[in-house]
């Protein structure tokens, strides 16, 4: 048996592994991203002093950006300004893109958490309930939903779903966060506390403006949630599998334990663990699904602000978009193994 | 002619195989035998096929020329005489584009296909053979890759490289390779300590020789399962750098680009959007099918997970 200071020892030695994969990581992110700006084909240079600027004050300004000097400081440089918050201001808005990012992030973090909830509350009793009837036409059924999920561009399922539900059937709102009459009410009388619309109105009472809005998030994040859905009954039923063929469960059931109680207490206790996993990454990747779904939807959040970029060649919003993404990812990633490793025994 | 058919089959499945090909035909045959008892699989596989006839034949498939303009007769409804499917916004048929299409798709499936695995191939092997500081290394450059968002990185890419199919291929192949590498090294971790591993480098084989001729070999079936899993995936994102335009360019018909154009008629037109993503969605379906059908033929340890 370890002695209690070796334990603690290697449990620290384990967070200090992970803290040097997240940095590890993180310079890796900033790195490409840092590539990736080296080489694209416009000239940060020209675009400052203009094209009939004299030799000298090309220079000057070359140096002024730091371009004369070598790669490695440019990177340390680079590393320098993003570790404080400087993510470069955005030509198209003239605001800098980390004050940007902060008032856009809060509507793409509503709509993946809303997302992630419908994904978990009907994908892991779906899951369960797959691998208990394993092979029979509920399986096959609840298999084939999670497959179409798969093959289903998410672009494709919002416009099929805005044609069906908001065109056709009229049950939910359209485009946008909100109706356009109700916009006004919201940007006057709604003060701005967390920036998720449903809690923000609902804070202020406003629940004309709440209701309104709940009719435009209900079908965005219905798409994303099929998604997250998809992904979680299917590795919620693979987990399921796992458990169900152990003795302990066969103990269980000859001691007389009602079956519910086996499946949805024993099993589904222990297969929590990897489940957190599966879920922070779904989370994670509808944070990244959200660029396809918010340009579909018009949903002011992060995704529509990289893509609006994008197109009016604004590199320093695209770059410091895809760093707050995969920052999220990043951390998403981490906080998954941290869980495991507070929620398993075997993992310390 | 049934004899023949017989003794084929007593070659293939013969239990003391006399030559390398002979036992590889044998496994590839068995392979086979329990790919047709999964209809499932077999529905993928056919669809996958009908993806490669398509493109291969899309001139005797398509009634029109795919970029023919005919203003004339722009956003009729399916149905419409000469054009089943309807056309779009320029009067160009539906049917015809989203035919070429599976050229566009099948395009960008092999490129990648020819890219990604191959280095992650490279990558893993390198990692597993060699162990120690190399494998720390590399696979720690793997796992960074592993954590970035792929779609996000793919636009960064693009936006860098400009739009257009070959980018986008190129951004998708390279946030795509870090999966094989993990595979291929897991793989390479199993065989490296084998017997006959240690006889050829006791015959003073050459590290190189040994990885391509001995240990890829022996990943290949891995790969090959995560490749077409990895399929469905790798068409979605092209399909949506397609659909924000930063993927194949029009006139192409690509069809992520055509649900894209499709948008600005979809209350009205609905047909000019839905039917390209029909597509996406049959072979994506496809790729799926056959994915999960070969892993369990290939890896019979993960069956029916």
């Amino acid at each position: 048996m370890p002695s209690r200071g070796g334990l603690i020892g290697r449990r620290a030695r384990g967070l200090a592994g992970l803290a040097a994969t997240l940095a590890a990581t993180f310079l890796g992110l900033l790195f490409v991203t840092f590539v990736i700006g080296r080489v694209i084909p416009i000239d940060p240079v020209l675009a400052i002093v203009g094209e009939r600027a004299t030799a000298e004050q090309y220079a000057a300004a070359r140096h002024a950006l730091g371009l004369d000097r070598s790669l490695l400081v440019q990177f340390g440089l680079y590393l320098r300004d993003v570790l404080s918050g400087d993510l470069g201001t955005s030509t198209l808005t003239a605001h800098p893109v980390l004050e940007d990012i902060g008032r856009v992030f809060p509507a793409t973090l509503e709509l993946a958490t809303i997302a992630t909830l419908v994904g978990v509350l009907l994908g892991v009793p779906m899951g369960v309930s797959a691998a208990v009837r394993q092979g029979r036409l509920a399986d096959q059924a609840i298999r084939l939903v999670g497959l179409f999920g798969y093959s289903m561009p998410v672009f494709w399922l919002g416009l099929m779903g805005l044609l069906l539900f908001y065109g056709d059937l009229g049950w939910v709102g359209g485009p946008g966060r909100l109706d356009t009459s109700f916009q006004f009410v919201f940007d006057l009388d709604v003060p701005r506390i967390t920036g998720a619309i449903l809690i923000d109105t609902a804070l202020a009472g406003a629940w004309d403006v709440f209701r309104n809005a709940l009719t435009h998030i209900v079908l965005p994040a219905g798409v994303l949630g099929y998604y997250s859905l998809a992904y979680v009954s299917r590795m919620t039923r693979s987990f399921m599998l796992e458990q169900l063929h152990q003795e302990y469960v066969t103990t269980a059931r000859v001691k007389g334990m009602p079956e519910w109680r086996v499946v949805w207490v024993h099993a589904l206790g222990n297969v929590l663990v990897p489940l957190i996993t599966v879920i922070a990454l779904s989370y994670a990747q509808l944070l990244e699904g959200s660029v396809l779904t918010e340009t579909v939807f018009a949903w002011p959040g992060l995704g529509l602000y990289i893509t609006n970029a994008l197109f009016s060649g604004d590199l320093s919003a695209v770059m410091g978009g895809t760093i707050v993404v995969g920052a999220a990812f990043i951390l998403l990633n981490l906080l998954s193994d941290l869980l495991y490793r507070l929620v398993d025994p075997r993992a310390r | 002619m049934s004899s023949a058919t017989a003794s084929w089959r007593t070659w293939l499945t013969s239990r003391s195989p006399r030559s390398r090909r002979q036992a590889w035909l044998g496994q590839a045959y068995l392979g086979w035998l329990s790919l047709l008892r999964n209809p499932v699989a077999l529905l993928g596989l056919a669809i996958v096929l009908l993806l490669v006839l398509t493109a291969i034949f899309a001139p005797l498939l398509a009634t029109h020329d795919p970029l023919a303009q005919d203003l004339a007769k722009r956003l009729s409804p399916p149905g419409t005489a000469g054009h089943w499917l309807g056309t779009d916004e320029f009067g160009r048929d539906l049917w015809s584009r989203m035919v070429y299409g599976a050229r566009v798709t099948l395009y960008i499936v092999l490129l990648v296909v020819a890219t990604a695995p191959v280095f992650g191939l490279a990558i893993g092997t390198a990692a597993g053979y060699f162990g120690g500081l190399v494998d720390v290394v590399l696979m720690r450059l793997t796992d960074i890759f592993l954590a970035f968002p792929r779609l996000i990185l793919a636009l960064a890419f693009v936006a860098a490289l400009g739009p257009g199919i070959g980018n986008a291929v190129l951004a998708i192949a390279l946030t795509a390779w870090p999966p094989y590498a993990r595979v291929a090294r897991a793989e390479t971790l199993t065989v490296r300590n084998s017997d006959y591993i240690a006889a050829e480098q006791l015959q003073g084989f050459g590290a190189w020789r040994i990885v391509t001729g001995h240990v890829m070999p022996l990943c290949l079936s891995s790969v090959i399962v995560r490749i077409t899993l990895d399929m469905a995936g790798i068409i979605l994102v092209a399909a949506g750098l397609g659909f924000l335009g930063l993927g194949a360019q029009p006139p192409l018909p690509e069809w992520g680009l055509m649900i894209s154009s499709g948008r600005k008629y979809l209350f009205d037109q609905w047909w000019v959007a839905t039917v390209p993503g029909l597509a996406i969605f049959v072979v994506s379906l496809g790729f799926n099918l056959l994915g999960d059908g070969l892993r369990d033929v290939l890896d019979p340890r993960s069956a029916s997970r």
